[in-house]
């Protein structure tokens, strides 16, 4: 690259959550071009899905809505959902990426107007409830969705076309094939993020087996207004109330077994979610079993907070067993308590599990020679000039950290344009 | 600009099937005599775009107000242009979604053409502010250590000048004490060189980084893009100008001294974890007492740490400091013995499986457990007793050395970031005349040594918060640190690294090439006539009519980034520079005299003037006015439409930038023209708030709380006038607060200023 000037001016975002939605909107305030390609059919990734951040207990949707606004007031950022890159030739300064999108069969006509779900007569588990709920074959992912417009899930849709006659605007195409076409960008900021760790592969802990075993994320999902439950928080197998939880810390975390680092938020969310469960439940108690609490730096006020509820027990002891009572659907959870010595069990209405953040990278093949460590993870000064990774793709982090990884992505990818 | 107004009413989503869509034309066409005004059932729609374009070329339509849908969607398909004025009617999600049809809709839908016919006729197009002068765009960077001279060189390697300020003779910071640091690749498990002198020699070979050693910022003053820095180097002063800061000053060891219930000062080898780096970075590791090579080490980790009497939060590295300083014991020597002591360990991400590595080395013993005693023996061995161990016994070991893991102190602690903390310095209460306060601070030298030194109105450092448990240690800047952690209340200055928050080197390098990155956007923006976060991009900017200024230095007290400074007579002079547009100032000023052109006093005014208020009917219909911040409340509106969820028909909502914002006039305004009620839906506000402008909200709550007087002057009742606090996601409980407010405002009464 020395010496020349970088043939594009444009940036590729791939991944269209918080790292990438930051990195985006930051590139483009400086001046530049951004393309953001994003999987799924709406931009905001996993924290929109989250009810609360820690330590504020604060919607993530305020935070989403600027960043939101950010992006609709600035033309130079091209944002295109259900899209993916197939591939990536070239270098630094003067990449060809093709680009892949799948079909929406809603078109740009589509005004939100809502009267396709009406008439569609499928429903199907929603993604965005982790299967908590259901939605219609064609739905609006959330309220604020970005775009606002809805989608026809094809796994589903029989192509019965009710939604097509029901649509005043024209909006619905049934046939719509998927497109490629190929960009050229000066560099590639990867934000691809994590996915949960797919619980049932651990078979002691019971996800899969018991309704009354749920993960983290879902239990978001429990706690959202905008979730399957409307925000109560209840026992999945009855939709009945709850008298006490237990979360299981590193489930599937630090355990060569399964993923052999830390998550580094799991802690933090626990705590969180525990005080979802109090607000809801004056007296419930929660058990949170732990190897480790790591609520690092500042957080650890957080921690102390939390603490003082009474009704909060901190128990340090991996979880060895957990299993059902079939009448009652109460889940027992079984650990040895490592201070006293002895082992515990506790009878609870619901077990979460703190599953942790599986890299998207993590035996996937990507449309790049990528490094990435053992774990998964890409490596950041490893990669191929002009490739940054940002956010969870790169080791596990809270919201805060993943914005400020992918701000310095941003001038990392601007340094490309520039570099002379 | 003569305005020409097209009005386009839409009536597809459920609009034509809700509303008397020719009753409501007849608003804009005989109400307001507006030339155009155009019905279509597809506004959005290729046809009905065309039909707006048509009118804008043939017809010469320069302002365009839509009767639709929210301004929140399809901003990308309404846009005609930098020429043309868009204003939007939310008659979609705000009337037909969320309220029944029937004459109450109909007149809520009237009314909001009303009050966009009434803004679309006062707005002007907002032009940018620019430099009077060339806008300077050389970044300074406050520390010389791994988050400085990165944020430096990532904004060289940008192509912008930078400057780096640092206190001690030499570049490197805390960093180029270490011998190694841990493990950044993988597979995670060996120690690797810090890359510190390297990273020195880089920045002293970059032509586009000027560094100043053994020197300090004396004074700050100007704004973004035109800071007039004064230089303190040995005593010699030099001037410089810079567009954007960086502060990146670190952190402090916490004081050792203050630990002696762990040994340190009473055993002669007890030592922090600061003094075994630098004996490692020496080539050896030995006892304090004699020189000899130390064979067995206890490691106390915590040590004033997650301790409400000494640093209550923890310091995040010291777990992973004190696996490193083990691994220095144990590559010296084979048969040395390493204990560490801790409360939990902490080692996120990939660094697990470095700890993963000291658990497997047969030589290092690590057990949670809380120290009891640390004593000497005779020939200076140390005696540290732990009990509550995982061995579920207390346990005694006598070791050569004992290391404490010590944690960060941020360089502000003790600095006074706002005038309240530098008035108390003085023993002053800020109350007194200015002559005085200048002529007290005059006569004694700063009792601090600051970092910035700032010449702000609000005070010499950045904000930062200080919840209660943390009191002076300062926390996170003074921001929505979550989703926006760069922002803080002083504009173009950014903060990185560990003067923030407890950090690792891989960690800093990140956040400093991301302060870097709002350094120079900072620049870029504000050099283009535009502003910065929360409304980047944003060309409108506040304008001051100072010849009706009385004076009275509200707005100069409330802006919560310090854009105003004050003369003499304390009349505002504003750093535009310094402004996010979030119109406080404009909600403070009681003459009136602060706006924008396309979000003004007049303009507010005229689009509450604009709603109809019946008085003729004998059972009198409410009318109840909702100023609603436009980033958090007015989406949550939306929501609650999306949603289908209905609230009271008579609340009519005007989107403001920023509760703080909303200017007591429009409160007294709306009650003389007999609006029943006032429901302000803004930000929660406290310690964790989530006002964008940070304390917007709160002083919508004070002003709130001093307006029963204006009340009392109409003889209403100050329940009238009521706050909520609500997140973007509360739309599900609006309609009960909406309800709740509108029948309490039934009981009070109608307004008897009806029909005056």
């Amino acid at each position: 690259m020395a010496g020349e000037k970088a043939v594009s001016e444009t940036v590729l975002v791939v991944g269209g959550g918080m790292s990438g939605v930051t990195a985006a909107v930051e590139i483009a305030e400086v001046g530049y071009d951004v393309i953001i390609v994003e999987k799924r059919p709406y931009l905001g990734g996993r924290v929109v899905q989250l009810y609360q951040y820690f330590p504020k207990l604060c919607p993530p949707l305020c935070g989403m809505e600027i960043n939101y606004r950010r992006i609709k007031s600035n033309p130079r950022i091209k944002v295109f959902t259900l899209a993916e890159v197939q591939g990536i030739s070239g270098q630094e300064g003067n990449f060809d990426v093709t680009i892949k999108i799948n079909p929406r069969y809603v078109n740009t006509n589509c005004t939100a107007c809502g009267k396709c779900v009406d008439a569609c007569p499928i429903e199907r588990p929603s993604e965005f409830d982790y299967g908590l709920g259901n939605t219609k074959a064609i739905y609006l992912p959330y309220e604020m969705s970005f775009p606002m417009k809805y989608v026809i899930d094809d796994k589903y849709c029989d192509k019965c076309g009710k939604c097509v006659e029901a649509c005043p605007y024209n909006a619905i195409d049934l046939n719509e094939a998927p497109k490629d076409f190929t960009v050229k960008v000066a560099s590639i900021v990867w934000a691809t993020g994590w996915r949960p760790y797919d619980a049932t592969k651990m078979d002691n802990l019971g996800f899969g087996q018991y309704k009354n075993v749920i993960t983290n994320v879902m239990m978001e999902r429990l706690a959202a207004p905008n979730g399957p439950t409307k925000g109560k928080i209840v026992r999945p197998s009855d939709n009945g109330s709850i008298e006490s939880v237990a979360f299981v810390q590193c489930a599937g975390s630090r355990d060569e077994n399964h993923l052999p680092f830390c998550s580094a938020i799991c802690c933090l969310a626990s705590m969180k979610q525990a005080t979802y469960v109090r607000e809801q439940y004056p007296t419930a108690k929660i058990y949170i079993f732990y190897i480790d609490l790591r609520p690092f730096g500042r957080f650890e006020e957080f921690y102390n907070r939390v603490k003082q509820d009474e009704n909060v027990f901190f128990i340090k002891g991996k979880v060895a067993k957990v299993t059902e009572n079939p009448n009652t659907k109460k889940i027992t959870v079984e650990a040895e308590d490592i201070l006293s010595g002895v082992k515990t069990r506790k009878e609870v209405d619901l077990v979460v599990l703190a599953t942790g953040m599986e890299p998207t990278t993590r035996g996937e093949k990507l449309p790049f020679e990528a490094m990435c460590d053992d774990l998964g993870f890409l490596v950041s000064d490893l990669q191929r000039p002009g490739i940054y990774p940002a956010g969870c793709v790169r080791m596990p982090m809270d919201v805060m950290t993943c914005v400020k990884d992918a701000t310095a992505a941003a001038l990392k990818a601007i340094q490309s344009i520039v570099r002379r | 600009m003569e305005k020409k107004i097209g009005v386009y009413i839409c009536t597809g989503c459920g609009i034509g099937d809700s509303l008397d869509i020719e009753r409501l034309s007849k608003v804009a066409t005989e109400e307001f005599n507006v030339p155009i005004c155009k019905t279509h059932a597809f506004l959005c729609g290729e046809e009905g775009l065309r039909l707006i374009k048509e009118d804008i070329n043939k017809e010469g339509v320069n302002t365009v107000l839509i009767a639709g849908c929210s301004p929140r969607v399809n901003w990308d398909v309404f846009n005609f242009g930098t020429n043309i004025i868009v204003e939007r009617a939310n008659i979609r999600e705000m009337v037909v979604w969320s309220h029944p049809p029937g004459e109450d809709t109909q007149e809520l839908a009237e009314d909001y053409l009303r009050m966009g016919i009434a803004r679309a006729e006062k707005v002007e197009i907002p032009e940018g502010y620019m430099p009077e002068e060339e806008y300077n765009k050389t970044i300074l960077v406050v520390g010389g250590g791994i988050s400085g001279m990165t944020a430096a060189l990532e904004a060289a390697k940008a192509n912008y000048q930078v400057v780096i300020v640092e206190k001690q003779a030499k570049l490197g910071g805390w960093a180029a004490k270490w011998a190694k640091q841990f493990p950044k690749h993988p597979p995670y498990q060996m120690l690797e060189d810090t890359g510190i002198s390297s990273k020195i020699k880089e920045v002293e070979a970059n032509s586009n980084i000027k560094v100043y050693t053994s020197t300090t910022v004396k004074k700050v003053e100007g704004q973004p893009g035109a800071f007039n820095v004064i230089l303190s180097q040995n005593g010699k002063e030099e001037g410089i100008k810079v567009g954007s800061i960086i502060l990146a000053t670190g952190w402090k060891p916490y004081d050792p001294t203050r630990l002696e219930h762990l040994g340190y000062g009473r055993c002669s080898n007890v030592i922090t974890n600061i003094q075994m780096e630098e004996m490692a970075a020496e080539g050896r590791i030995t006892r304090p007492s004699d020189g000899r090579p130390a064979e067995s080490v206890v490691f106390i980790q915590c040590a004033g740490q997650r301790d409400p009497e000494h640093l209550p939060y923890c310091s995040s590295v010291c777990c992973l400091v004190s696996l490193k300083q083990a691994m220095y014991v144990r590559e010296r020597n084979p048969n040395a013995k390493v204990y560490i002591i801790y409360r939990d360990m902490r080692t996120p991400g990939q660094y697990e499986m470095f700890y993963k590595k000291a658990q497997d080395d047969e030589n290092i013993f690590l057990t949670k457990g809380d120290i009891v005693g640390v004593t000497e023996d005779g020939d200076k061995s140390v005696i540290v007793e732990v009990d509550n161990t995982l061995l579920g016994e207390k346990i005694s070991i006598k070791a050569d050395l004992v290391v404490l893991a010590t944690g960060m102190v941020s360089t502000l602690e003790g600095i006074p970031n706002t005038i309240e903390e530098v008035y108390a310095q003085y023993g002053l209460t800020g109350e007194e005349e200015v002559a005085k306060i200048k002529e007290v601070i005059a006569s004694k030298p700063q009792p601090w040594e600051g970092v910035l030194n700032l010449d702000y109105r609000q005070g010499p450092e950045v904000p930062f918060l200080q919840s209660s448990s943390l009191k002076k240690l300062s926390d996170f800047p003074d921001s929505n640190f979550i989703c926006f952690p760069y922002e803080s209340r002083r504009t173009g200055i950014y903060v990185a690294g560990c003067v923030r928050q407890p950090m690792d080197m891989d960690a800093a390098i990140k956040d400093a090439t991301g302060a870097a990155l709002k350094a120079i956007q900072c620049m870029e923006l504000e050099s283009r006539g535009r502003t910065v976060h929360p409304r980047s991009l944003d060309l409108s900017y506040p304008i001051f009519f100072l010849q009706r200024c009385t004076q009275c230095k509200r707005c100069t007290m409330e802006c919560p980034f310090s854009a105003l400074e004050e003369d003499e007579k304390g009349t505002p002079k504003p750093n535009l520079f310094r402004c996010r547009r979030c119109g406080i100032c404009m909600g403070a000023c009681p003459e009136r005299i602060i706006g924008f052109k396309d979000y003004n006093v007049d303009i507010i005014s005229s689009m509450i003037k604009a709603i109809n208020v019946p008085y003729e009917d004998e059972e009198p219909k409410f009318r109840i006015l909702c100023f609603a911040c436009e980033n958090d409340a007015y989406p949550a509106l939306d929501m609650a439409g999306i949603n289908h969820l209905s609230y009271d028909v008579s609340l009519r909502v005007i989107p403001v930038r920023c509760l703080g914002s909303v200017n007591m006039v429009f409160i007294s305004d709306a009650l003389s023209r007999g609006i029943d009620g006032i429901l302000l839906l803004g930000c929660v506000l406290g310690d964790d708030y989530q006002c964008h402008f940070v304390r917007g909200s709160e002083l919508a709550n004070y002003r709130l709380g001093k307006v029963g007087e204006t009340l009392q002057r109409l003889a209403l009742e100050a329940e009238r006038v009521h706050m909520e606090q609500v997140t973007i996601t509360d739309y599900y409980k609006l309609p009960k607060i909406i309800n709740e407010f509108v029948e309490k405002v039934k009981e009070i009464g109608a307004n008897p200023f009806k029909g005056f």
